[in-house]
Protein backbone atom coordinates (compact mmCIF):
# COMPACT_ATOMS: atom_id res chain seq x y z
CA UNK A 1 0.00 0.00 0.00
CA UNK A 2 1.41 3.37 -1.01
CA UNK A 3 1.28 6.17 1.47
CA UNK A 4 1.29 9.93 1.00
CA UNK A 5 4.76 11.20 0.41
CA UNK A 6 6.18 14.62 1.24
CA UNK A 7 3.74 17.26 2.49
CA UNK A 8 0.82 16.63 0.14
CA UNK A 9 -2.41 16.20 2.02
CA UNK A 10 -4.05 14.17 -0.69
CA UNK A 11 -2.92 10.87 -2.03
CA UNK A 12 -3.98 8.77 -4.99
CA UNK A 13 -6.89 6.48 -4.32
CA UNK A 14 -5.50 2.96 -4.08
CA UNK A 15 -7.07 -0.27 -3.00
CA UNK A 16 -5.56 -3.64 -2.43
CA UNK A 17 -6.32 -6.21 -5.10
CA UNK A 18 -8.73 -8.85 -3.93
CA UNK A 19 -10.89 -11.51 -5.42
CA UNK A 20 -14.50 -11.21 -4.38
CA UNK A 21 -17.54 -12.95 -5.86
CA UNK A 22 -19.51 -10.95 -8.41
CA UNK A 23 -22.22 -8.97 -6.69
CA UNK A 24 -24.29 -8.17 -9.73
CA UNK A 25 -27.86 -8.82 -8.73
CA UNK A 26 -31.19 -8.18 -10.26
CA UNK A 27 -34.23 -6.61 -8.74
CA UNK A 28 -37.16 -8.94 -8.26
CA UNK A 29 -39.94 -8.45 -10.79
CA UNK A 30 -43.06 -10.53 -10.90
CA UNK A 31 -44.02 -12.02 -14.23
CA UNK A 32 -47.32 -10.11 -14.40
CA UNK A 33 -45.42 -6.80 -14.49
CA UNK A 34 -43.27 -7.98 -17.38
CA UNK A 35 -46.14 -8.53 -19.82
CA UNK A 36 -46.06 -5.86 -22.54
CA UNK A 37 -49.11 -3.65 -22.74
CA UNK A 38 -50.36 -4.94 -26.11
CA UNK A 39 -50.12 -8.57 -25.03
CA UNK A 40 -51.82 -7.79 -21.72
CA UNK A 41 -54.68 -5.98 -23.40
CA UNK A 42 -55.27 -8.61 -26.04
CA UNK A 43 -54.94 -11.38 -23.47
CA UNK A 44 -57.56 -9.81 -21.25
CA UNK A 45 -59.87 -9.31 -24.21
CA UNK A 46 -59.55 -12.95 -25.18
CA UNK A 47 -60.32 -14.06 -21.64
CA UNK A 48 -63.42 -11.87 -21.46
CA UNK A 49 -64.64 -12.94 -24.88
CA UNK A 50 -64.14 -16.60 -24.03
CA UNK A 51 -66.08 -16.21 -20.81
CA UNK A 52 -68.81 -14.37 -22.66
CA UNK A 53 -68.93 -17.02 -25.33
CA UNK A 54 -69.20 -19.85 -22.79
CA UNK A 55 -71.97 -18.12 -20.87
CA UNK A 56 -73.84 -17.83 -24.13
CA UNK A 57 -72.95 -21.29 -25.40
CA UNK A 58 -73.95 -23.18 -22.27
CA UNK A 59 -77.02 -20.99 -21.92
CA UNK A 60 -76.18 -19.90 -18.41
CA UNK A 61 -78.37 -16.89 -19.05
CA UNK A 62 -81.13 -16.59 -21.64
CA UNK A 63 -79.89 -16.03 -25.19
CA UNK A 64 -82.31 -13.15 -25.57
CA UNK A 65 -80.63 -11.28 -22.76
CA UNK A 66 -77.08 -12.10 -23.79
CA UNK A 67 -76.28 -12.51 -27.47
CA UNK A 68 -73.18 -14.35 -28.59
CA UNK A 69 -69.95 -12.47 -29.36
CA UNK A 70 -70.34 -13.50 -33.01
CA UNK A 71 -73.80 -11.96 -33.24
CA UNK A 72 -72.53 -8.74 -31.73
CA UNK A 73 -69.54 -8.70 -34.08
CA UNK A 74 -71.83 -9.16 -37.04
CA UNK A 75 -73.99 -6.30 -35.84
CA UNK A 76 -70.97 -4.08 -35.29
CA UNK A 77 -70.11 -4.63 -38.95
CA UNK A 78 -73.70 -3.97 -39.98
CA UNK A 79 -73.83 -0.69 -38.04
CA UNK A 80 -70.40 0.26 -39.35
CA UNK A 81 -71.57 -0.24 -42.94
CA UNK A 82 -74.65 1.82 -42.27
CA UNK A 83 -72.52 4.60 -40.84
CA UNK A 84 -70.07 4.55 -43.73
CA UNK A 85 -72.82 4.52 -46.34
CA UNK A 86 -74.34 7.59 -44.75
CA UNK A 87 -77.41 5.78 -43.53
CA UNK A 88 -79.87 6.81 -40.82
CA UNK A 89 -77.39 5.76 -38.14
CA UNK A 90 -74.88 8.31 -39.34
CA UNK A 91 -77.52 11.00 -38.93
CA UNK A 92 -78.13 9.76 -35.39
CA UNK A 93 -74.41 9.71 -34.63
CA UNK A 94 -74.08 13.24 -35.97
CA UNK A 95 -76.92 14.48 -33.75
CA UNK A 96 -75.37 12.93 -30.65
CA UNK A 97 -71.97 14.32 -31.62
CA UNK A 98 -73.43 17.80 -31.95
CA UNK A 99 -75.12 17.49 -28.56
CA UNK A 100 -71.85 16.46 -26.99
CA UNK A 101 -69.77 19.17 -28.63
CA UNK A 102 -72.23 21.98 -27.92
CA UNK A 103 -72.76 20.69 -24.40
CA UNK A 104 -69.03 20.52 -23.77
CA UNK A 105 -68.39 23.97 -25.24
CA UNK A 106 -71.10 25.50 -23.05
CA UNK A 107 -69.79 23.61 -20.00
CA UNK A 108 -66.28 24.89 -20.64
CA UNK A 109 -67.43 28.48 -21.03
CA UNK A 110 -69.68 28.50 -17.97
CA UNK A 111 -67.48 26.21 -15.89
CA UNK A 112 -64.33 28.21 -16.51
CA UNK A 113 -66.05 31.52 -15.81
CA UNK A 114 -67.64 30.30 -12.60
CA UNK A 115 -64.38 28.64 -11.61
CA UNK A 116 -62.49 31.90 -12.01
CA UNK A 117 -65.13 33.77 -10.00
CA UNK A 118 -65.04 31.18 -7.23
CA UNK A 119 -61.26 30.77 -7.25
CA UNK A 120 -60.30 34.40 -7.63
CA UNK A 121 -62.87 36.51 -5.77
CA UNK A 122 -63.87 36.18 -2.16
CA UNK A 123 -67.44 36.99 -3.24
CA UNK A 124 -67.44 33.86 -5.36
CA UNK A 125 -65.91 31.78 -2.64
CA UNK A 126 -68.26 33.02 0.07
CA UNK A 127 -71.51 33.49 -1.82
CA UNK A 128 -71.37 31.31 -4.91
CA UNK A 129 -69.43 28.26 -3.77
CA UNK A 130 -71.95 27.04 -1.15
CA UNK A 131 -74.72 27.00 -3.75
CA UNK A 132 -72.55 25.29 -6.32
CA UNK A 133 -71.58 22.61 -3.84
CA UNK A 134 -75.24 22.14 -2.93
CA UNK A 135 -76.26 21.68 -6.56
CA UNK A 136 -73.25 19.48 -7.24
CA UNK A 137 -74.30 17.01 -4.56
CA UNK A 138 -77.71 16.54 -6.23
CA UNK A 139 -78.15 13.66 -8.68
CA UNK A 140 -78.00 15.86 -11.76
CA UNK A 141 -79.81 13.51 -14.13
CA UNK A 142 -82.88 14.16 -12.00
CA UNK A 143 -83.01 17.55 -13.70
CA UNK A 144 -83.58 15.92 -17.10
CA UNK A 145 -87.41 16.12 -17.00
CA UNK A 146 -87.11 19.80 -16.19
CA UNK A 147 -84.85 20.50 -19.17
CA UNK A 148 -87.23 18.52 -21.39
CA UNK A 149 -90.17 20.55 -20.15
CA UNK A 150 -88.31 23.80 -20.72
CA UNK A 151 -86.51 23.09 -23.95
CA UNK A 152 -88.67 20.47 -25.63
CA UNK A 153 -87.70 17.19 -27.24
CA UNK A 154 -85.18 18.61 -29.69
CA UNK A 155 -81.43 18.87 -29.37
CA UNK A 156 -81.64 21.77 -26.87
CA UNK A 157 -82.68 19.72 -23.85
CA UNK A 158 -79.90 17.19 -24.51
CA UNK A 159 -77.27 19.91 -24.83
CA UNK A 160 -78.55 21.46 -21.62
CA UNK A 161 -78.31 18.30 -19.52
CA UNK A 162 -74.91 17.43 -21.01
CA UNK A 163 -73.59 20.91 -20.22
CA UNK A 164 -75.20 20.88 -16.78
CA UNK A 165 -73.43 17.68 -15.76
CA UNK A 166 -70.06 18.65 -17.23
CA UNK A 167 -69.95 22.16 -15.77
CA UNK A 168 -69.30 21.26 -12.15
CA UNK A 169 -66.03 19.36 -12.49
CA UNK A 170 -64.73 22.21 -14.64
CA UNK A 171 -65.71 24.76 -11.98
CA UNK A 172 -63.99 22.71 -9.30
CA UNK A 173 -60.89 22.12 -11.44
CA UNK A 174 -60.55 25.79 -12.32
CA UNK A 175 -61.10 27.01 -8.77
CA UNK A 176 -58.63 24.49 -7.39
CA UNK A 177 -56.14 25.42 -10.11
CA UNK A 178 -56.26 29.07 -9.17
CA UNK A 179 -55.32 28.12 -5.62
CA UNK A 180 -52.43 25.93 -6.75
CA UNK A 181 -49.84 28.71 -7.08
CA UNK A 182 -47.36 28.82 -4.25
CA UNK A 183 -46.62 31.62 -1.83
CA UNK A 184 -43.33 32.51 -3.53
CA UNK A 185 -44.87 32.93 -6.96
CA UNK A 186 -47.64 35.11 -5.60
CA UNK A 187 -45.19 37.22 -3.65
CA UNK A 188 -43.05 37.61 -6.72
CA UNK A 189 -45.89 38.96 -8.78
CA UNK A 190 -46.92 41.19 -5.92
CA UNK A 191 -43.46 42.64 -5.49
CA UNK A 192 -43.31 43.37 -9.21
CA UNK A 193 -46.48 45.40 -8.83
CA UNK A 194 -48.48 43.11 -11.12
CA UNK A 195 -52.17 43.91 -11.53
CA UNK A 196 -54.82 41.40 -10.60
CA UNK A 197 -55.39 40.56 -14.26
CA UNK A 198 -51.69 40.09 -14.90
CA UNK A 199 -51.40 37.81 -11.89
CA UNK A 200 -54.46 35.87 -13.01
CA UNK A 201 -53.53 35.40 -16.64
CA UNK A 202 -49.76 35.21 -16.43
CA UNK A 203 -49.39 33.21 -13.26
CA UNK A 204 -52.49 31.71 -11.65
CA UNK A 205 -54.18 30.29 -14.74
CA UNK A 206 -51.01 28.78 -16.25
CA UNK A 207 -50.15 27.29 -12.84
CA UNK A 208 -53.67 25.89 -12.57
CA UNK A 209 -53.84 24.39 -16.06
CA UNK A 210 -53.15 20.81 -14.93
CA UNK A 211 -56.07 21.06 -12.49
CA UNK A 212 -58.25 22.70 -15.12
CA UNK A 213 -57.55 19.85 -17.52
CA UNK A 214 -58.37 17.29 -14.86
CA UNK A 215 -61.75 19.03 -14.58
CA UNK A 216 -62.11 18.97 -18.37
CA UNK A 217 -61.40 15.25 -18.51
CA UNK A 218 -64.04 14.51 -15.89
CA UNK A 219 -66.37 16.90 -17.73
CA UNK A 220 -65.79 15.10 -21.03
CA UNK A 221 -67.04 11.90 -19.46
CA UNK A 222 -70.02 13.67 -17.89
CA UNK A 223 -71.06 15.31 -21.11
CA UNK A 224 -71.61 11.87 -22.71
CA UNK A 225 -73.66 10.64 -19.78
CA UNK A 226 -75.79 13.78 -19.88
CA UNK A 227 -76.51 13.65 -23.61
CA UNK A 228 -77.44 9.95 -23.62
CA UNK A 229 -79.58 10.19 -20.48
CA UNK A 230 -81.51 13.07 -22.01
CA UNK A 231 -81.96 11.07 -25.21
CA UNK A 232 -83.27 8.09 -23.27
CA UNK A 233 -85.77 10.23 -21.45
CA UNK A 234 -86.65 12.70 -24.14
CA UNK A 235 -86.52 10.88 -27.42
CA UNK A 236 -85.07 12.81 -30.30
CA UNK A 237 -83.05 11.30 -33.11
CA UNK A 238 -79.69 10.55 -31.57
CA UNK A 239 -77.83 7.32 -30.86
CA UNK A 240 -79.45 7.09 -27.44
CA UNK A 241 -82.84 6.87 -29.08
CA UNK A 242 -81.61 4.09 -31.36
CA UNK A 243 -80.37 2.17 -28.34
CA UNK A 244 -83.67 2.64 -26.54
CA UNK A 245 -85.66 1.43 -29.53
CA UNK A 246 -83.37 -1.57 -30.10
CA UNK A 247 -83.65 -2.55 -26.43
CA UNK A 248 -87.42 -2.27 -26.48
CA UNK A 249 -87.46 -4.65 -29.46
CA UNK A 250 -85.10 -7.05 -27.63
CA UNK A 251 -82.48 -6.54 -30.35
CA UNK A 252 -79.70 -7.03 -27.84
CA UNK A 253 -76.84 -7.41 -30.37
CA UNK A 254 -77.79 -3.98 -31.72
CA UNK A 255 -77.79 -2.50 -28.24
CA UNK A 256 -74.31 -3.85 -27.63
CA UNK A 257 -72.87 -2.62 -30.90
CA UNK A 258 -74.43 0.83 -30.57
CA UNK A 259 -73.00 1.15 -27.08
CA UNK A 260 -69.62 0.28 -28.55
CA UNK A 261 -69.86 3.07 -31.13
CA UNK A 262 -71.07 5.43 -28.45
CA UNK A 263 -68.12 4.65 -26.24
CA UNK A 264 -65.83 5.18 -29.22
CA UNK A 265 -67.30 8.68 -29.46
CA UNK A 266 -66.71 9.29 -25.77
CA UNK A 267 -63.21 7.91 -26.03
CA UNK A 268 -62.49 10.28 -28.90
CA UNK A 269 -63.67 13.29 -26.93
CA UNK A 270 -61.63 12.24 -23.90
CA UNK A 271 -58.48 11.81 -25.96
CA UNK A 272 -59.08 15.11 -27.68
CA UNK A 273 -58.85 16.71 -24.24
CA UNK A 274 -55.76 14.69 -23.34
CA UNK A 275 -54.17 15.66 -26.64
CA UNK A 276 -54.93 19.34 -26.04
CA UNK A 277 -53.49 19.03 -22.56
CA UNK A 278 -50.25 17.54 -23.83
CA UNK A 279 -49.88 20.38 -26.29
CA UNK A 280 -50.85 23.24 -23.99
CA UNK A 281 -49.49 22.05 -20.63
CA UNK A 282 -46.29 20.75 -22.16
CA UNK A 283 -44.30 21.30 -18.96
CA UNK A 284 -46.53 19.02 -16.93
CA UNK A 285 -46.70 15.28 -17.30
CA UNK A 286 -50.30 14.61 -18.16
CA UNK A 287 -52.02 11.75 -16.45
CA UNK A 288 -55.04 9.73 -17.42
CA UNK A 289 -57.37 9.18 -14.47
CA UNK A 290 -54.59 10.17 -12.09
CA UNK A 291 -52.38 7.21 -13.01
CA UNK A 292 -49.06 8.01 -14.62
CA UNK A 293 -48.45 5.78 -17.57
CA UNK A 294 -45.08 4.15 -17.54
CA UNK A 295 -43.00 4.44 -20.67
CA UNK B 1 -27.77 47.02 22.59
CA UNK B 2 -29.23 50.16 21.02
CA UNK B 3 -25.91 51.71 21.88
CA UNK B 4 -24.18 49.22 19.65
CA UNK B 5 -26.63 49.85 16.83
CA UNK B 6 -26.25 53.59 17.17
CA UNK B 7 -22.48 53.47 16.95
CA UNK B 8 -22.71 51.14 14.03
CA UNK B 9 -25.01 53.52 12.20
CA UNK B 10 -22.60 56.37 12.82
CA UNK B 11 -19.62 54.31 11.78
CA UNK B 12 -21.14 53.33 8.48
CA UNK B 13 -22.41 56.87 7.96
CA UNK B 14 -18.86 58.08 7.88
CA UNK B 15 -17.77 55.58 5.30
CA UNK B 16 -20.72 55.46 2.98
CA UNK B 17 -23.23 57.53 1.08
CA UNK B 18 -26.63 58.95 1.97
CA UNK B 19 -29.30 56.75 3.52
CA UNK B 20 -31.35 54.66 1.14
CA UNK B 21 -33.54 52.73 3.55
CA UNK B 22 -34.66 54.11 6.86
CA UNK B 23 -36.73 51.96 9.19
CA UNK B 24 -38.04 53.27 12.46
CA UNK B 25 -39.88 51.30 15.09
CA UNK B 26 -41.08 48.67 12.61
CA UNK B 27 -43.06 45.86 14.21
CA UNK B 28 -45.27 43.14 12.87
CA UNK B 29 -47.63 40.78 14.60
CA UNK B 30 -49.81 38.02 13.25
CA UNK B 31 -53.05 36.39 14.32
CA UNK B 32 -54.61 39.59 15.67
CA UNK B 33 -51.59 40.43 17.76
CA UNK B 34 -51.20 37.03 19.36
CA UNK B 35 -47.98 36.22 17.47
CA UNK B 36 -45.33 38.89 17.58
CA UNK B 37 -42.98 38.28 14.68
CA UNK B 38 -40.97 41.50 14.87
CA UNK B 39 -40.12 43.64 17.87
CA UNK B 40 -39.34 47.25 17.09
CA UNK B 41 -36.64 47.29 14.42
CA UNK B 42 -34.64 50.37 13.47
CA UNK B 43 -32.35 50.22 10.50
CA UNK B 44 -30.48 52.55 8.19
CA UNK B 45 -28.99 51.28 4.95
CA UNK B 46 -26.55 53.63 3.26
CA UNK B 47 -26.08 53.88 -0.45
CA UNK B 48 -23.71 51.28 -1.81
CA UNK B 49 -23.57 49.35 1.42
CA UNK B 50 -23.94 45.61 1.75
CA UNK B 51 -25.61 44.41 4.92
CA UNK B 52 -26.56 41.00 6.16
CA UNK B 53 -29.16 39.90 8.68
CA UNK B 54 -28.51 36.72 10.56
CA UNK B 55 -30.71 35.11 13.16
CA UNK B 56 -32.42 31.93 14.24
CA UNK B 57 -35.15 30.37 12.15
CA UNK B 58 -38.56 31.94 12.62
CA UNK B 59 -37.23 35.16 14.14
CA UNK B 60 -38.91 37.34 11.54
CA UNK B 61 -36.21 37.90 8.92
CA UNK B 62 -38.40 37.13 5.93
CA UNK B 63 -41.18 39.18 7.47
CA UNK B 64 -38.82 42.14 7.77
CA UNK B 65 -37.76 41.79 4.15
CA UNK B 66 -41.35 41.58 2.93
CA UNK B 67 -42.18 44.74 4.84
CA UNK B 68 -39.17 46.50 3.34
CA UNK B 69 -40.20 45.35 -0.14
CA UNK B 70 -43.70 46.72 0.34
CA UNK B 71 -45.26 43.30 -0.06
CA UNK B 72 -46.82 43.25 3.42
CA UNK B 73 -47.54 46.23 5.65
CA UNK B 74 -45.95 46.62 9.10
CA UNK B 75 -48.17 46.62 12.17
CA UNK B 76 -46.48 49.77 13.45
CA UNK B 77 -43.57 51.92 12.39
CA UNK B 78 -42.33 53.57 9.25
CA UNK B 79 -40.30 52.43 6.27
CA UNK B 80 -38.75 55.07 4.03
CA UNK B 81 -36.95 54.40 0.77
CA UNK B 82 -35.10 57.26 -0.88
CA UNK B 83 -37.00 59.63 1.36
CA UNK B 84 -40.48 58.49 0.44
CA UNK B 85 -42.67 56.07 2.39
CA UNK B 86 -42.93 52.48 1.26
CA UNK B 87 -46.63 51.70 1.00
CA UNK B 88 -46.48 49.13 -1.78
CA UNK B 89 -44.10 47.52 -4.26
CA UNK B 90 -41.44 49.88 -5.63
CA UNK B 91 -39.59 49.69 -8.91
CA UNK B 92 -36.26 50.54 -7.27
CA UNK B 93 -36.32 47.21 -5.49
CA UNK B 94 -35.09 43.88 -6.80
CA UNK B 95 -35.97 40.83 -4.75
CA UNK B 96 -34.63 37.34 -4.66
CA UNK B 97 -36.05 34.42 -2.77
CA UNK B 98 -34.83 31.19 -1.31
CA UNK B 99 -36.46 29.26 -4.15
CA UNK B 100 -35.71 30.24 -7.72
CA UNK B 101 -39.46 30.31 -8.52
CA UNK B 102 -39.09 30.08 -12.27
CA UNK B 103 -42.26 29.54 -14.22
CA UNK B 104 -42.23 26.25 -16.13
CA UNK B 105 -44.17 27.57 -19.14
CA UNK B 106 -41.58 30.27 -19.82
CA UNK B 107 -38.13 29.69 -21.25
CA UNK B 108 -35.07 30.84 -19.33
CA UNK B 109 -34.89 34.16 -21.12
CA UNK B 110 -38.65 34.70 -20.87
CA UNK B 111 -38.38 34.12 -17.13
CA UNK B 112 -35.62 36.71 -16.95
CA UNK B 113 -37.74 39.20 -18.90
CA UNK B 114 -40.88 38.62 -16.83
CA UNK B 115 -40.46 41.72 -14.60
CA UNK B 116 -40.17 43.92 -17.69
CA UNK B 117 -43.19 42.26 -19.26
CA UNK B 118 -45.26 42.90 -16.15
CA UNK B 119 -44.13 46.45 -15.57
CA UNK B 120 -43.72 47.76 -19.10
CA UNK B 121 -45.49 45.30 -21.38
CA UNK B 122 -44.55 42.65 -23.91
CA UNK B 123 -43.00 45.09 -26.40
CA UNK B 124 -40.59 46.45 -23.80
CA UNK B 125 -39.66 42.90 -22.86
CA UNK B 126 -38.82 42.08 -26.47
CA UNK B 127 -36.72 45.21 -26.69
CA UNK B 128 -34.71 44.13 -23.64
CA UNK B 129 -33.93 40.69 -24.97
CA UNK B 130 -30.35 41.56 -25.72
CA UNK B 131 -29.76 42.81 -22.19
CA UNK B 132 -31.31 39.65 -20.81
CA UNK B 133 -28.99 37.61 -23.01
CA UNK B 134 -26.01 39.59 -21.75
CA UNK B 135 -27.01 38.88 -18.16
CA UNK B 136 -27.37 35.18 -18.90
CA UNK B 137 -23.95 35.20 -20.51
CA UNK B 138 -22.59 36.91 -17.42
CA UNK B 139 -23.72 34.10 -15.13
CA UNK B 140 -22.59 31.41 -17.53
CA UNK B 141 -25.93 30.39 -18.98
CA UNK B 142 -25.06 31.00 -22.61
CA UNK B 143 -26.91 28.50 -24.75
CA UNK B 144 -29.61 27.86 -22.18
CA UNK B 145 -31.76 30.90 -23.00
CA UNK B 146 -34.38 28.94 -24.89
CA UNK B 147 -34.75 25.89 -22.69
CA UNK B 148 -37.47 25.44 -20.12
CA UNK B 149 -36.70 25.47 -16.39
CA UNK B 150 -37.23 21.71 -16.14
CA UNK B 151 -33.94 21.31 -17.96
CA UNK B 152 -31.98 23.52 -15.55
CA UNK B 153 -30.16 22.34 -12.45
CA UNK B 154 -30.87 24.01 -9.12
CA UNK B 155 -27.83 26.24 -9.44
CA UNK B 156 -28.68 27.22 -13.00
CA UNK B 157 -32.23 28.06 -11.96
CA UNK B 158 -30.93 30.22 -9.14
CA UNK B 159 -28.58 32.00 -11.56
CA UNK B 160 -31.54 32.63 -13.84
CA UNK B 161 -33.40 34.18 -10.96
CA UNK B 162 -30.44 36.50 -10.30
CA UNK B 163 -30.72 37.67 -13.89
CA UNK B 164 -34.42 38.20 -13.41
CA UNK B 165 -33.69 40.40 -10.43
CA UNK B 166 -31.00 42.35 -12.25
CA UNK B 167 -32.87 42.98 -15.50
CA UNK B 168 -34.82 45.85 -13.95
CA UNK B 169 -31.52 47.43 -12.84
CA UNK B 170 -32.65 47.80 -9.24
CA UNK B 171 -30.76 50.18 -6.98
CA UNK B 172 -31.74 48.14 -3.95
CA UNK B 173 -31.37 44.40 -3.65
CA UNK B 174 -33.34 42.47 -1.05
CA UNK B 175 -32.09 38.91 -0.86
CA UNK B 176 -33.82 36.24 1.21
CA UNK B 177 -31.40 33.33 1.53
CA UNK B 178 -30.90 33.34 -2.21
CA UNK B 179 -28.22 30.68 -2.38
CA UNK B 180 -29.13 28.38 0.48
CA UNK B 181 -30.27 25.66 -1.91
CA UNK B 182 -26.92 25.60 -3.68
CA UNK B 183 -23.86 23.53 -2.95
CA UNK B 184 -20.87 25.14 -1.30
CA UNK B 185 -18.75 25.65 -4.43
CA UNK B 186 -21.50 27.19 -6.54
CA UNK B 187 -22.55 29.27 -3.59
CA UNK B 188 -19.08 30.76 -3.14
CA UNK B 189 -18.94 31.56 -6.82
CA UNK B 190 -22.34 33.21 -6.73
CA UNK B 191 -21.44 35.25 -3.68
CA UNK B 192 -18.34 36.68 -5.32
CA UNK B 193 -20.41 37.37 -8.42
CA UNK B 194 -23.02 39.12 -6.30
CA UNK B 195 -20.38 41.32 -4.72
CA UNK B 196 -19.01 42.24 -8.13
CA UNK B 197 -22.44 43.20 -9.42
CA UNK B 198 -23.25 45.27 -6.35
CA UNK B 199 -19.92 47.09 -6.46
CA UNK B 200 -20.10 47.82 -10.17
CA UNK B 201 -23.59 49.30 -9.84
CA UNK B 202 -23.12 50.87 -6.43
CA UNK B 203 -26.25 49.00 -5.43
CA UNK B 204 -27.45 48.80 -1.85
CA UNK B 205 -28.03 45.27 -0.68
CA UNK B 206 -29.58 43.52 2.27
CA UNK B 207 -28.94 39.80 2.51
CA UNK B 208 -30.68 37.36 4.80
CA UNK B 209 -28.64 34.29 5.47
CA UNK B 210 -28.10 31.45 7.89
CA UNK B 211 -24.43 31.20 7.06
CA UNK B 212 -22.18 33.28 9.28
CA UNK B 213 -19.16 33.05 6.94
CA UNK B 214 -21.31 34.15 4.03
CA UNK B 215 -22.55 37.15 5.99
CA UNK B 216 -19.03 38.15 7.01
CA UNK B 217 -17.61 37.61 3.54
CA UNK B 218 -20.07 39.90 1.81
CA UNK B 219 -21.12 42.52 4.33
CA UNK B 220 -20.08 45.89 5.57
CA UNK B 221 -22.39 45.36 8.51
CA UNK B 222 -23.87 42.16 9.91
CA UNK B 223 -27.02 42.57 11.97
CA UNK B 224 -27.61 39.86 14.53
CA UNK B 225 -31.22 39.14 15.37
CA UNK B 226 -32.75 37.67 18.50
CA UNK B 227 -35.20 34.76 18.47
CA UNK B 228 -38.84 35.65 17.87
CA UNK B 229 -40.02 38.32 18.34
CA UNK B 230 -36.98 39.39 16.38
CA UNK B 231 -35.05 42.57 16.88
CA UNK B 232 -31.45 43.55 16.22
CA UNK B 233 -29.24 42.78 19.17
CA UNK B 234 -25.97 43.77 17.59
CA UNK B 235 -24.53 45.35 14.49
CA UNK B 236 -21.09 44.05 13.63
CA UNK B 237 -19.06 46.16 11.23
CA UNK B 238 -16.82 44.05 9.08
CA UNK B 239 -13.57 45.90 8.46
CA UNK B 240 -12.14 43.88 5.63
CA UNK B 241 -10.94 45.44 2.38
CA UNK B 242 -12.97 45.26 -0.81
CA UNK B 243 -13.23 43.46 -3.06
CA UNK B 244 -13.51 40.50 -0.74
CA UNK B 245 -12.01 37.24 -1.90
CA UNK B 246 -12.57 33.66 -0.86
CA UNK B 247 -8.98 33.57 0.41
CA UNK B 248 -9.91 36.10 3.07
CA UNK B 249 -12.08 33.46 4.67
CA UNK B 250 -8.98 31.80 6.03
CA UNK B 251 -7.59 34.94 7.63
CA UNK B 252 -7.52 35.27 11.43
CA UNK B 253 -9.68 38.43 11.42
CA UNK B 254 -12.30 36.65 9.41
CA UNK B 255 -12.34 33.82 11.91
CA UNK B 256 -12.58 36.35 14.71
CA UNK B 257 -15.69 37.94 13.18
CA UNK B 258 -17.29 34.57 12.63
CA UNK B 259 -16.57 33.50 16.19
CA UNK B 260 -17.90 36.74 17.60
CA UNK B 261 -21.18 36.48 15.70
CA UNK B 262 -21.57 32.82 16.56
CA UNK B 263 -21.10 33.56 20.25
CA UNK B 264 -23.64 36.33 20.03
CA UNK B 265 -26.18 34.02 18.41
CA UNK B 266 -25.51 31.29 20.98
CA UNK B 267 -25.97 33.78 23.78
CA UNK B 268 -29.33 34.86 22.38
CA UNK B 269 -30.45 31.29 21.87
CA UNK B 270 -29.49 30.44 25.46
CA UNK B 271 -31.32 33.42 26.95
CA UNK B 272 -34.48 32.78 24.94
N1 LIG C 1 -48.68 34.88 7.38
C1 LIG C 1 -48.36 34.57 8.63
N2 LIG C 1 -49.31 34.27 9.54
C2 LIG C 1 -48.99 33.96 10.80
N3 LIG C 1 -47.74 33.89 11.26
C3 LIG C 1 -46.74 34.17 10.42
C4 LIG C 1 -46.99 34.50 9.05
N4 LIG C 1 -45.81 34.72 8.44
C5 LIG C 1 -44.88 34.51 9.39
N5 LIG C 1 -45.43 34.20 10.57
C6 LIG C 1 -44.71 33.93 11.82
O1 LIG C 1 -43.78 34.94 12.01
C7 LIG C 1 -42.55 34.41 12.46
C8 LIG C 1 -41.43 34.90 11.60
O2 LIG C 1 -41.54 34.34 10.31
P1 LIG C 1 -40.44 34.59 9.21
O3 LIG C 1 -40.85 33.86 7.98
O4 LIG C 1 -40.20 36.03 9.08
O5 LIG C 1 -39.17 33.88 9.86
P2 LIG C 1 -37.68 33.80 9.31
O6 LIG C 1 -36.82 34.52 10.27
O7 LIG C 1 -37.62 34.22 7.91
O8 LIG C 1 -37.40 32.25 9.44
P3 LIG C 1 -36.49 31.31 8.50
O9 LIG C 1 -35.09 31.60 8.84
O10 LIG C 1 -36.88 29.94 8.93
O11 LIG C 1 -36.86 31.62 7.09
C9 LIG C 1 -42.69 32.91 12.46
O12 LIG C 1 -42.78 32.48 13.78
C10 LIG C 1 -43.96 32.63 11.74
O13 LIG C 1 -44.65 31.62 12.41
MG1 LIG D 1 -37.29 33.18 6.02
Amino acid sequence: MTMATERDLGRPVTVEPASFPETVWTEKVTIIDLIPRSVAMIGLLVIVLTLWWSVHHFQIVSRIILPSPQEVAADIIFVGKNLLSGGYMLAALWITTKEILFGFAIAIAIGFTLGVIVGETSFGERALLPYLVAIDTMPKVAFAPLFLAWLGFGIGSKVALAAFIATFPIVVGTAAGLHASDENARMMFKSLGATRWQTLFQMKIPTGLPHIFTGLKIGAVGVMAGAITAEFLGGGKGLGELIRVAASQLQTPRVFSLILYLSALGYLLFWLVVFAERRIVFWHRSTVAGIETRH
Amino acid sequence: MTQAVQTAIQASAERLGPPVYQLRNVTRSFAAGRIKALDPVDLDLREGSFSAVIGPSGCGKSTLLKIMAGVTPPTTGSVMLYGSPVVGPRTEIGMMYQQATLFPWLTTIENVLLPIKIREGAAAATAKREQAQALLDLVGLTGFENVYPKQLSGGMAQRTSICRMLITEPQVLLLDEPFSALDELVRDFMNIELQRICMSRNATALLITHSIPEAVLLSDTVYVMSPRPGHFVEAVDIDLPRPRTLDMMTSPEFGEYVRHIRNRLDLEAASA
